[in-house]
Order: structure tokens, then sequence, then C-alpha cells
């Protein structure tokens, strides 16, 4: 076999062992230790203030940026999606906003977040922002297994 | 035909994934074209791409090179690219040139005052590549000046390694790549560098969508050139370029970019204008798992 078709059929079996892992489906809500990297925040990054808090467009600006780079794995209402756990769990809608600041600079990059320091600051600010503004949330799982009236 | 039908196939990706359901969405790109930086794609994204290169040539044709990329994000740590490459050399001819295939590897977990990514390509390609996407070695203006029937007749397999380090402080992007290629036929390893910085010209994010907010733009400045090989290490004999970048990242997944590239020695093409469109696609892997039969 020639090394062009090798290369190629090297490439396709790649992409298809990339395909498969970039999309492992995992059920983040039954997760007990999704949030746990929460948890790993310094000090001195959990007690920073959001210096945007009282901007009055901060939230707006931060939803925008929410549908484009987040919704895709956390689901449009942040509830959570089937590669990101829900952002309205009471571990998320109850750590400072310096908290979700540093897990936004820092990502969890061995389970599939990125990092989005590729956002300047004040744009990751204005995500706390939104993301705080949304209050705490039944997941889709609690709201399955809830008692129907 | 070949470069034309590559070109045509993804103009059609391009324009017509919306109607797939693809859902596309503000991207973030910067506005390098050699330089890398330490943002891998997202997982699970596709970005096709499309880059152009004007070439002057003293003492032959000018040049207009292509290259089409499909940059995937494998995992939030692995981001795997597919080049084909292509030119057209005036009162000559057009050929396809080869491909390349790119793997970028993020080593930690965490960011960090200075982020390091490890760059490993395969390059399959004849002579007549002229996309000038990296700078290496003693490589000038002169290689040109083969005819692309002649260039054709070389094939080269060549292994490129990068070590790409890259900072965000306050906005600003400072990004230095050093180079090192092998071409696999018995040849010395060839060296180069590309350095990169570059800044929105808004932190903030707007709070309606536009297209035309200041957030949308990112302008940066690039330098790259040749380091000569193991022999032969230093800067004589080879070329060097620096290059005003712009990157306007549009609402709905499509990013332009335009950079005029300068050459700094008698070595270097006097000019080289190079531009190219980008779109990102959001959920690509889901959708050909769904595709394949894979519950949503």
């Amino acid at each position: 076999m020639k090394p062009a078709c090798l290369s190629l059929l090297a490439c396709a079996a790649l992409s298809a062992v990339s395909l498969a892992l970039a999309n492992e489906q995992k059920n983040w809500n039954e997760k007990a230790d999704a949030y746990a990297e929460l948890g790993k925040a310094p000090e001195k990054a959990r007690n920073r203030a959001n210096p945007l808090e009282n901007d009055p467009e901060a939230v707006a600006a931060g939803r925008l940026l929410f549908e484009d780079h987040c919704a895709e794995c956390h689901g449009d209402n942040a509830e959570g999606g089937k590669r990101g756990p829900s952002l309205r769990a009471p571990e998320v809608q109850n750590s400072t906003p310096g908290t979700i600041f540093w897990l936004l600079t820092n990502g969890v990059v061995r389970r599939g977040m990125p990092v989005w320091s590729r956002l300047p600051e004040p744009q990751r600010w204005q995500l706390v922002r939104y993301l705080k503004s949304l209050g705490i949330a039944q997941t889709t799982r609690e709201r399955e297994a809830a008692p129907k009236q | 035909m070949k470069p034309l039908r590559n070109s045509l196939f993804v103009a059609a990706m391009l324009f017509f994934s919306p109607a797939c359901g693809v859902r596309s969405l503000a991207a973030q790109e910067s506005p390098y074209f050699v330089t890398y930086d330490h943002y891998l794609e997202e997982p699970g994204n596709l970005e096709i791409e499309y880059f152009s290169t004007f070439g002057t040539q003293r003492g032959g044709n000018n040049f207009h090179s292509y290259w089409t990329e499909f940059e995937y994000g494998a995992t939030a740590w692995w981001t795997t690219e597919f080049y084909l490459d292509a030119q057209t050399t005036f009162h000559d001819s057009t050929v396809y040139s080869g491909f390349k295939w790119e793997n970028r590897l993020r080593p930690l977990q965490r960011e960090h005052w200075i982020n390091p990514i490890l760059y490993v390509e395969y390059e399959d390609l004849n002579g007549t590549d002229k996309t000038l996407k990296e700078i290496v070695g003693h490589d000038v203006e002169a290689d040109f000046l083969v005819s692309n029937a002649e260039a054709r007749r070389e094939h080269k397999r060549e292994v490129e390694l990068k070590l790409i380090l890259s900072s965000t402080v306050k906005g600003w992007n400072i990004s230095e790549n050093i180079i090192s290629e092998k071409n696999l036929s018995n040849e010395p390893w060839e060296f180069g560098y590309a350095l990169g910085v570059s800044r929105p010209l808004s932190l903030k994010g707007s709070a309606k969508r536009c297209s035309f907010c200041r957030q949308n733009f990112v302008a940066g400045v690039e330098m790259y050139g040749g380091l000569g090989d193991r022999y032969s290490f230093g800067l004589k004999d080879t070329s060097h370029y620096l290059a005003p970048a712009v990157a306007w990242n549009l609402p709905n997944g499509w990013t332009l970019r335009v950079s005029p590239a300068f050459g700094l020695n008698d070595n270097s093409h006097k000019l080289l204008l190079r531009w190219g469109v980008s779109r990102e696609i959001n959920g690509f892997g889901g959708m050909v798992r769904r595709l394949f039969g894979a519950k949503s």
C-alpha cells in the first residue's frame, strides 16, 4: 500500500476516534462530582469581586456570550445538556462570582470543558453576571422524578 | 481540476451548513495566519477555513496559493486538522500541492502565565507548495523560480514539530512558536520561528447582536522567518516577514481575516497578501454521530 494511502487511512481512523471521544455522551446531571472542580478554586480567586456587578448591560451581554459559547454543551437555558452539567444547580449558583470566573478561565480540560481565557476578562465577568442572574432551577432529571400534580 | 473541485466542496460546506440544521454562532478567532496561540478548537466543533496568499516574485511569475483547512476539536486538549493545498502561478499553471495533517495537544490542565501547546504535523507535498504557512531553514524567494512542471517532480514527506507558547494578559495575546521541520528523505532538521501579538478592539461584550461592534475586530501583528538548519543555524540566507493582521468575527460563525506581509530582507518576497474566510460549526461531532444512528 502506498504511503499516501496509509496516511489517509490513518487520518480517517484518527478522525473516527476523535469524533467518538468528543461525543462520549455523559449524563452530567447524574454525576455527583460534576461540580468538584468548583471546590478547587484558590481562595484568592474565590474572593475576587465582579467588577461589572453594577453594570446595567452586563447581564444582557452575558446572555449573548452564553448563547454563543456555552449553550451548545450546557443547554439553551443553562439547565444542562448531554455534554455539560446544569449551571443552575445550587453548586454553581451558591458559588462566589470569583469561583465561577476562575472556572471559566481555567476550564476543566480533562473533562471536556475548554479554557475560556480566549474571551477577554470583562466578557468573562459579563458571563458570570448572566449565570448568577439565572437562579437555582431543577435539573431535567429532578423534574422527571418529581411527583406529577 | 482538483484544486477547483476542492474549493467548490469547501464553499458548499461553508454556505449550506445552516440548511442542515447546524448551529453556527459567533466565533472568537485570532487574526494570525502563521502564528498559533494556545487556544484549541472547542470539543465537537468543526471549523472550515479557506485561505489565500498572493505573492510577488522577483525574476519570475507572481503566484496565488490557497488552502482549505478542516479543524476539529477532538477533545478540550486535542485539536486535529487536515489541509489541502494548491496554487496558481501566473503565466504557468494551477496545480494541487498536497495535504497536511496537524495535531495540537495541550499538556497542562489549567491556564498559566505562559501556556505550552505541542504541535505535530505530517506533510505530503510536491515541490509546488507555495502556501508559506511556515518559513523554515533557508526558505528564500528564489526557491519559487522553478516552473510548476519541474517542481511537481519533487515529492516531499515532512514532519513538523512546534512548541507553541502563548499568554493572554489584559486582553493582549502574545504568542511565540518555535518550529522544527524534517524532510524524511535524509535531509537535516530545519528551524524557524513565528511571533504574534493581538488584541480585540474592545474587551467588553455588547448587549446587542451586532456585526460592526469593536469587540468583533481583533487586530495584531505577526513576524515570522527561518533560522537555518542543523548545520548552519542562524539568520544567514534566511527570509523574514512582518505582517499586520486583522480578523473580523461576525455573528453566525463567520470570520474574515486579512494580512499583508512585508519581506524584511532581500531573500524575502516583497509582499505576501493573505486573506481568508472561515466558519465554525458547533456540535459537528454530535451531528455526525446522529447521522450514523447514535441517540441524541
